[in-house]
């Protein structure tokens, strides 16, 4: 079986152009690294512009949550375009709508509310994570 | 329509998952804010997927500069396929090959050693840029 099978694929934006972009970004570290490391695999969006085997095969065979920053939803266009099995869709800017105190700056080096923010906002996808692999068992 | 005739496109892979992603994020961020805030100028890379027929025609206005984090080359490839050829295609793990400086795993909350790591990365792009502005 494959290491990644029964995971949650997360896809998060890859600007370097935005504090949100590095925000989406630390969502997927935080969601992947801490909050749910045993069930989430965390992938180079890039991988599926150049139509990498490995990557589609996740995209098509797991559920997906996709981290977008801004509105352009860069992620979940790249997701949607190349069919995946089941799509969750956030934005960065989602979460700042409700945590407004922690104001993101930086971009190569996010300051310390933007980690915060992205902290807060993976503590929230965790039971999407759990809801998504429920549904995984139950379709099985 | 603006006058892009002096700069230079930069295109980071910005792979999440790899540290030669993060690497190349942070030394083209570098670049653009700091060597060379005047002569450069970015897109992000899956905008050419997402985005409409400006941003497809990124590489057609502006010599680009790819910088990839490992050797799959996404954005030196994905460039090619969507917007237009490269002028030049960089490889961070080449770089700091070239350099005897190791590649760490760290993908963020870099340290002294990936900062210094991607200020080199940083150094041969604005090389690279300035070479491509010379050469007119």
């Amino acid at each position: 079986m494959s290491e990644q099978s029964g995971k949650v694929a997360v896809f998060a934006c890859s600007g370097i152009g935005k504090p949100l972009g590095s925000v989406a970004r630390e969502i997927g570290y935080e969601l992947t690294e801490r909050v749910r490391p045993g069930s989430t695999v965390l992938t180079c969006l890039a991988l599926l512009v150049i139509s990498d085997p490995e990557a589609l095969k996740l995209l098509k065979e797991n559920p997906v949550i996709a981290i977008d920053g801004c509105v352009l939803a860069c992620a979940l266009k790249c997701i949607d375009s190349h069919g995946a099995k089941v799509v969750r869709a956030y934005q960065a800017m989602d979460f700042f709508k409700r945590h407004s105190d922690l104001k993101p700056e930086g971009i190569a080096e996010l300051n310390e509310a933007g980690r915060q923010l992205a902290a807060l906002a993976a503590d929230e996808l965790a039971g999407v994570v759990d809801e998504l692999l429920a549904g995984e068992t139950k379709n099985g | 329509m603006a006058d892009h005739t002096r700069k230079v496109g930069i295109i980071s892979c910005s792979g999440e998952a790899i540290p030669g992603g993060a690497l190349s994020r942070v030394a083209c961020r570098k670049v653009l804010d700091e060597l060379r805030p005047d002569k450069s100028v970015t897109l992000c890379f899956p905008l050419f997927v997402a985005g409409g027929e400006e941003e497809q025609m990124f590489a057609d206005m502006f010599p680009t500069i790819t910088v990839d984090g490992c050797e799959k080359r996404c954005t030196a490839i994905g460039t090619a396929r969507l917007s237009g050829t490269p002028a030049k295609t960089l490889i961070v793990t080449e770089i700091l090959k070239e350099r005897g400086i190791p590649l760490t795993s760290k993908l963020r909350n870099l340290g002294p050693e990936e900062k210094a790591a991607a200020q080199a990365v940083a150094e041969e792009i604005a090389s690279v840029i300035d070479k491509i502005l010379a050469n007119g």
